[in-house]
């Protein structure tokens, strides 16, 4: 969309930068933040490729082995593991969606008063009843 | 940032050119200044030895040395290894903690992104570097760091709730997430009617703030949360198969985390960069912001770490029990503790 450039006064930023393009301050921020994240991946490759400068590079066959405390790795690595982590996995998700619906309500605390204190009151009973549950169930035992 | 400083207008992609300079500074400078003066000097100086002497005075120079023995190293990736998996999991790490960094203020207009969202996006892109390590812990193809990979993901996952329990207490006081507003709310604090040293919310919520510490405390894996990279039972867990580069960037990323997540909860609990006595619309705070900030900093990195220097490792079981037995119950009690309060008082 293009704009003229007396209409623009987009949180103080030159007028010269947006002409073309109006972008809300919304937006723009999440941009700053994708170009932040670019930097971050170009650093860690600029540093790997400076080291590819630098570096030896004699592979042998010993040397690509994985490490098993000196010996010959045995099997297969990726093999099952114990399930008693995915309990705790799923825990995790109920807790997680449940913190998501307590931020909103931890901003406008103040604009809901007793009611919202009701409201979440109940909400973190049913939520402490679910992990009292689960540590009745013993699943919260390190098995 | 700049601009109000100097008074003047800079472009967009101006404002963003400095901004990335003073983020990678932001970043670089406090994981730097920790090594030096927590790893290698306050560790050295509790276990009565001098820590390294001879690069540059007192061994100031001792980690550029050590960047350029690890530039020099082989790289070293595993035949078996999932080459994609295993080369991309530093860079989702570092993309993790560098994202974290973002929305730290360093005075009222020094401000990477000012996200209104603020602590809600921190705690969200913290979580990312559960996926790196876990890919890290997978890609090698090897046991030791497959076992330390599947210790981390239970480790981190587990204690991010008692974080972001803690942190909600400081939003239902600030009634903000934006992390500027919530360091203003802190300096128009008042204590009982006495706003002197404004409000900060380690005295109101010092629990959360203890919540916070031990949360931080495992997220950043140190002992004494460090199952996930035991020495004495895993080699280096996760990292093993790592070697050269590769693993000194692991080790940048943890302690670049232990510096953002002190400035965060140097900005949640410790006001910031405002300091007492000093009105905190104040233009000065442009300059001095950033160095009250990077002082906090290395206030709340110091007990950090002297944690991790004096408590013996837990048992994977403990450090489950503690999370879910004890942190989580104490936090959910802290939300409504400080709900009430708010909404009585």
């Amino acid at each position: 969309m293009v704009v003229t450039c007396h209409t623009l006064h987009v949180g103080g930023f030159n007028c010269l930068s947006v002409r073309s393009l109006f972008v809300s301050d919304f937006l723009r921020s999440y941009l700053t933040v994708a170009i932040f994240g670019g930097v971050a991946v170009a650093l860690v490759g600029v540093l790997l490729g400076l080291g590819s400068f630098l570096r030896p590079s004699k592979p042998n066959a010993t040397k690509n082995m994985a490490y098993e405390s000196g010996v010959d790795p045995v099997g297969d690595m990726w093999s099952q593991s114990n399930i008693r982590y995915y309990v705790f996995a799923l825990l995790f998700v109920l807790f997680d969606v449940e913190a998501v619906f307590i931020f909103p309500w931890a901003q406008r605390l103040e604009t809901y008063g007793y009611f919202g204190l009701v409201e979440m009151a109940i909400f973190i009973f049913i939520l402490v009843l679910g992990l009292a549950y689960a540590w009745r169930k013993g699943m919260l035992k390190w098995v | 940032m700049i601009s109000s400083v100097l008074a003047v207008e800079l472009a967009y992609w101006q404002q963003t050119t400095l901004r990335v300079i003073g983020g990678l500074v932001a970043i670089l400078l406090p994981a730097g200044g920790l090594v030096y003066v927590y790893l290698f000097k306050m560790m050295s100086f509790m276990q009565s030895r001098l820590g390294p002497m001879e690069a540059g005075p007192y061994g100031s120079m001792q980690l550029l040395a050590e960047v350029g023995k690890f530039l020099q190293k082989e790289d070293i990736i595993p035949t078996k290894a999932d080459r994609f998996v295993f080369l991309g999991a530093p860079f989702v790490v570092l993309l993790s903690t560098f994202l974290l960094l973002l929305v730290v203020p360093f005075g009222p207009d020094a401000w990477f992104v000012d996200l209104d969202t603020g602590i809600y996006f921190a705690m969200a892109v913290s979580s990312i570097s559960v996926i790196g390590i876990l890919m890290a812990g997978w890609g090698s193809s090897s046991k030791y760091s497959l076992l330390g990979g599947i210790r981390a993901a239970g480790q981190l996952i587990a204690y991010e709730l008692p974080m972001i329990l803690a942190v909600l207490g400081v939003v239902i006081q600030a009634g903000t997430l934006n992390m500027n507003e919530i360091v203003f709310a802190q300096a128009n604090g008042e204590i009982f009617g006495w706003g002197g040293i404004g409000n900060p919310y380690i005295i109101t919520q010092f629990v959360g703030f203890m919540l916070f510490l031990v949360a931080i405390q495992a997220e950043l894996t140190q002992p004494p949360f460090d199952m996930p990279v035991a020495e004495s039972e895993l080699v280096a867990g996760y990292m093993t198969e790592y070697s050269g580069l590769r693993f000194l960037l692991f080790f940048i990323g943890e302690f670049a985390t232990a510096g953002v997540f002190s400035a965060i909860a140097a900005v949640l609990f410790l006001g910031g960069w405002y300091v007492p006595f000093l009105a905190p619309e104040h233009n000065l705070y442009n300059v001095l912001g950033p160095l009250v900030l990077m002082a906090k900093i290395f206030g709340v990195a110091g007990l950090i770490f002297w944690f991790r220097f004096t408590y013996p490792r837990f048992r994977e079981d403990q450090l489950q029990r503690l999370a879910w037995k004890f942190l989580i119950p104490i936090a959910l009690v802290n939300i409504v503790a400080t709900g009430v309060l708010k909404v009585v008082f």
